[in-house]
């Protein structure tokens, strides 16, 4: 039998304390009565002596603190899984908002999640074709990869976002493939524009949606990824199947992470973010991965909005140093129409290594992807020379690089948010944007690529043609 | 032992009372789950206890255990090619137990207590031994010899040791104290991670470790016994460079320490260093290192007390007269962690919410390095070089954790997301790198590799600081402004930030590189710098100079292997013939 208390004492934003408990566990799922039969949810978040402190899910209003009563459940926050689940739409607590019929759990599991043992996790190595050239052929994603999408406000993230979840695909392996989408404080608008965009391409049937719309409670946010990833667990590694999970907007997690920080009073770490931020959101990502001996993995693509287009704020700081690279959008780029805006450069995978080259990709992979970086990075100083100095005063070899940029750009980066493009196109459009140097410029390509795979335009343009070879 | 009743439960932080019994910075066990935990405050008869597993669904009423013991770490044969977590516990054995998933509460022991290990004596019946000195030795794995010590506290007279097979709780030899006790000596001691293990005295570092890294072995060395960090912001390829010391560091065994990382990261470690070959040995790496886990989504607690545990075990090997690196990454995962604790108690929070004594604490952990004179009567030398990441928020040195870092080690070198964006790696800014080690480093290997060694990194140095003048010329009047020899310059330097710095680690040639080779590669480059500069002086064009097919020879200096080192000879040769006839022709014209 489940006690009943009557002892709520005092109710300060999400936060909700009552007293004279007994036997009560910390991390506790906690179910409030209100006076007119309505129940909302809590967890305890610190218990001591007799008096626990619990934080309310939803939202506080409407609680009489004298005639609402408060049960303790015994158990930590779970959620009911079962394959039924795919095609259906849930809200931020796990409880269907679509029309369907009720789903007949197989199972609970606790939405905390285990850790993974270091030991039997396997290395991501399986190549993603996202048919996106600036992701495929410069930041390639492989199965079990956590890539999270750095944006801002105004930029299409959304767009890239469901663009990947739509062309995402393994070579030679097809099937068994599941999306699982959280949205965490969005618009309503945006939400449907992913809704729709399943159910047009028919991914809707492979995916489970949890969605906490901006207007719902904010505190809700903290368990929303938690269900979604819950649910990637049952889905990847006890019924074998390839999980995407989509995350959208990581910036409102956090931002009701620190509610509840400011809410217990505690000591803010930078920005008023609380000092745990990093590992409360190293609980989530971590949550991506691969297992030795199971076949199924989860590839997390959560995607926040950066603050002023700010890299080093908290938020994509500690996200960055967590996941395995990044992919950054540029509103410079947005404007100028290179869309999807990916900015390469400081866009990084740390996986691609392994997933790419003979066997996975193509041989000549590693070594064009690091030429096409150098190049571009160098083209983009020759034009930021350039409009400082004027275009005359560069080098022949900078205005080389500074038409390659541009190049490189138009061919390469804008490719629009419908074409889907093969890694052998990738890599091909990037041979034939490279033929535009002479061969001495080429350094970080393998001679036996170069015989093998440059076009031959460029044999006609020797060094001759570029005597003063110089550069900044 | 129950030493006193849970009160209350915060996260990790748990407060019990009835703990007059207690002392602080006792090891205890929480609740029937027994989860493992440190008290770290004392008040009355409450303790604060730091917990190293999930507190979840723990109450108030729980029991208390501990046994009057500080955290420790095993120390014994068995420590190599293991991978622990935190607290010493091996992740393979807790795989075995509770399967792909933590569970909360495994109980397993550190070391295998099965295992029986042939122990051979090199001290005999009637010697006199003292704290430190070897007793006997135990081949832990192909590569590496294991010297039982005898440990703290014991000294006297050997009464009985036996060459035999031992388990490691077995007792390999008898030694007679001057009050005429027996004390038995096993093979395993045991060893509180917060206390540094003694040592008779300190020296001076004064050899490098080669590390095989261009950038760091020529330009920002460290010495063995000395200390180092790795500042910069994510994605600037911090892991890489420590994982490249840890495969090529030409020292004895490395402790490899995952401090709140990721834990692919440390997959990846598993499953690249077995099958990687160690240049000096020819056997696999991972033979003598020690792998320890904490990634960041293990508990945040565990987390704190994982880098302690690493320099216990460090300390333990060169203790054996071994040099031994330990790599931590990341230091500032760690501080976050000791800020987290420090939060929930409490305490007064100094710059950015770090506790006040972040400062002393990763002071006490650096110094916790050096080349000693070890313990024992053969006065052996060990060395422990202690190298560590931090991960500065938005790549902002001047946090916390980065400035208390930089007050303590005395090579620093800053990574540059400029330099990674560009895919220059390893991104080491040559410019606001240092290293307190270089010149006395500079002169071994002026007497170690060649004379010229030091004469030419001094150049190298230089023109790679001209070149950051120069451009900032450029920048303002334009390239064409500058003069030929300027021009030159900034081409030479181009040369030496392409061809020398510049090292792939994901490529078997590149990725390490003997100091040889290093020395050779640098001489060549300036060579052809000198010789340029000679050309242009007798009234050579420069693009005539930098037309030069040698150049591109020049471009894939790296490629060329160690083994032929005359390759080298030839190439500054032919640079020597085609300038010559540069000279030539013109003179012919003229």
């Amino acid at each position: 039998m489940i006690k009943e208390y009557r002892t709520i004492s005092e109710i300060v934003g999400p936060l909700m304390v009552v007293d004279k408990v007994e036997n009560v566990c910390y991390d506790e799922m906690v179910e409030v009565r209100t006076q007119s039969g309505e129940i909302r949810q809590g967890r305890v978040l610190e218990i001591n002596e007799d008096s626990a402190v619990v934080q309310l899910f939803e939202r506080a209003d409407g609680i009489l603190m004298e005639k609402s009563s408060v049960r303790f459940l015994e158990k930590p926050q779970v959620l009911g899984v079962s394959l039924d689940m795919l095609g259906r739409i849930y809200d931020g607590m796990g409880k269907p908002i679509d029309e369907g019929p009720k789903v007949l759990p197989e199972k609970y599991m606790d939405i905390n999640g285990v850790v993974i043992n270091p030991v039997a996790r396997d290395y991501p190595s399986e190549f993603i074709q996202t048919g996106i050239s600036s992701i495929d052929g410069l930041n390639t994603m492989v199965r079990g990869q956590k890539l999270p999408v750095f944006s801002a406000s105004g930029l299409p993230h959304k767009e890239l976002a469901a663009q990947i979840a739509r062309q995402a695909k393994v070579k030679g392996s097809e099937g068994n493939f599941a999306v699982v989408f959280a949205a965490i404080g969005i618009t309503f608008e945006e939400a449907e524009y992913f809704i729709q965009d399943f159910r047009n391409t028919g991914a809707l049937q492979r995916t489970v949606m949890f969605v906490n719309l901006a207007d719902d409670p904010a505190i809700e946010r903290l368990s929303t990824p938690r269900m979604a990833l819950t649910m990637a667990e049952y889905l990847a590694f006890e019924k074998d199947m390839h999980v995407l999970v989509i995350m959208t907007d990581i910036t409102n997690y956090c931002e009701a992470l620190r509610e509840v920080g400011a809410a217990r009073r505690e000591v803010p770490g930078r920005r008023g973010y609380p000092g745990y931020m990093y590992t409360d959101l190293a609980n989530l990502y971590e949550r991506a991965g691969k297992i030795k001996g199971r076949k199924g993995t989860i590839t997390q693509i959560p995607v926040l909005t950066m603050p002023e287009d700010d890299k080093t704020h908290p938020i994509p700081d500690l996200t960055g140093y967590i996941t395995e690279g990044q992919i950054i959008l540029n509103r410079d780029l947005y404007r100028k129409k290179i869309w999807p805006p990916v900015d390469v450069l400081p866009s990084l995978s740390r996986l691609k290594d392994k997933g790419i080259g003979e066997g996975k990709t193509r041989e000549d992979h590693a070594d064009t992807m690091n030429q096409l970086f150098s190049a571009y990075a160098q083209g983009k100083k020759a034009r930021e020379l350039s409009a400082i100095l004027g275009e005359s005063s560069l080098s022949d070899t900078d205005k080389l690089y500074a038409k390659f940029a541009d190049e490189f750009e138009r061919k390469y980066i804008a490719q629009g948010f419908e074409i889907n493009r093969s890694i052998e196109e990738t890599l091909d459009i990037g041979w034939e944007l490279l033929s535009m140097f002479p061969k001495s410029e080429l350094k970080r390509i393998k001679e036996k690529y170069l015989k093998k795979y440059l076009p031959d335009s460029s044999n006609k343009q020797s060094l001759e043609e570029h005597p003063a070879k110089k550069e900044v | 032992m129950k030493l006193g009743t849970v009160i209350s439960v915060a996260g990790p932080l748990v407060i019990a009372k009835g703990m007059n019994t207690a002392k602080i910075y006792d090891m205890v066990t929480v609740s029937d789950k027994h989860l493992i935990g440190e008290i770290i405050e004392m008040r009355g008869d409450r303790a604060s206890i730091q917990v190293y597993e999930e507190t979840s669904m723990l109450g108030p009423g729980e029991p208390v255990y501990g046994e009057g013991e500080p955290l420790s770490v095993e120390l014994g044969p068995g420590l190599l090619e293991s991978i622990f977590d935190g607290i010493q516990r091996p992740l393979n054995i807790i795989m075995e137990k509770s399967g792909d998933f933590i569970n909360r509460g495994v109980q397993v022991k550190s070391l295998d207590r099965e295992k029986i290990w042939n122990f051979v004596p090199c001290q005999k019946v009637g010697d006199r031994v003292f704290h430190g000195d070897i007793i006997g030795t135990v081949q832990e794995n192909t590569i590496v010899q294991h010297k039982i010590m005898i440990p703290k506290g014991i000294s006297g007279i050997i009464k009985k040791i036996s060459e035999g097979k031992y388990t490691l709780e077995e007792t390999v030899a008898v030694v007679e104290e001057e009050d005429g006790t027996e004390v038995n000596v096993t093979m395993l001691q045991k060893w509180p991670v917060r206390r540094g293990r003694p040592f008779h005295k300190k020296k001076m570092p004064e050899k490098p470790l080669v590390s095989g890294q261009r950038v760091i072995d020529t330009f920002f060395p460290v010495a063995k016994g000395g200390t180092a960090c790795v500042p910069g912001p994510f994605g600037s390829g911090k892991t890489v460079v420590q994982h490249q010391i840890a495969k090529w560091a030409d020292v004895d065994i490395v402790v490899y320490v995952g401090c709140g990382e990721r834990g692919n990261e440390m997959t990846d470690v598993l499953n690249e260093f077995p099958e990687l070959i160690d240049p000096k040995t020819g056997q696999s790496l991972m033979k003598r290192t020690v792998l320890i886990a904490n990634t960041s989504n293990m508990p945040v607690a565990a987390r704190e007390a994982s880098i302690y545990t690493g320099i216990a075990v460090a300390e333990y090997y060169r203790d054996m007269g071994y040099s031994v690196a330990l790599m931590a990454d990341s230091s500032s995962r760690w501080a976050e962690a000791l800020r987290e604790m420090s939060g929930r108690l409490e305490e007064m929070p100094g710059e950015e919410g770090y506790p006040a004594y972040l400062g002393s604490r990763l002071a006490e952990f650096y110094e916790r390095s050096g080349e000693v004179i070890c313990l024992g009567q053969d006065k052996r030398i060990g060395t422990l070089t202690v190298m560590a990441a931090v991960s500065p928020p938005g790549g902002d040195l001047s946090e916390p954790v980065t400035q208390a870092t930089l007050r303590i080690v005395k090579v620093f070198w800053g990574l540059d997301s400029g330099l990674a964006y560009a895919r220059h790696f390893p991104a080491i800014n040559w410019l606001t790198s240092y290293s307190l080690y270089s010149s006395s480093l500079m002169r071994w290997m002026d007497e170690n590799v060649d004379k010229d060694y030091s004469r030419c990194q001094g150049e190298a140095l230089a023109l790679l600081q001209e070149e950051s003048r120069l451009n900032d010329i450029v920048r303002l009047v334009g390239y064409d402004s500058l003069s030929p020899e300027d021009q030159l310059k900034l081409e030479i330097s181009k040369s030496l930030r392409e061809d020398f710095l510049q090292q792939n680690a994901f490529v078997e040639e590149d990725s390490y590189t003997p100091l040889n080779k290093q020395f050779r590669m640098l001489q060549t480059i300036l060579k052809f710098y000198t010789l340029s500069r000679q050309a242009l002086h007798d009234g050579i064009y420069l693009k005539d100079i930098l037309n030069l097919s040698v150049r591109e020879k020049l471009g894939r200096i790296k490629e060329i292997p160690e083994e032929t080192m005359e390759q080298f000879e030839e190439l500054q040769e032919t640079m020597v013939q085609e300038i010559n006839n540069l000279i030539q022709e013109r003179g012919n014209k003229g």
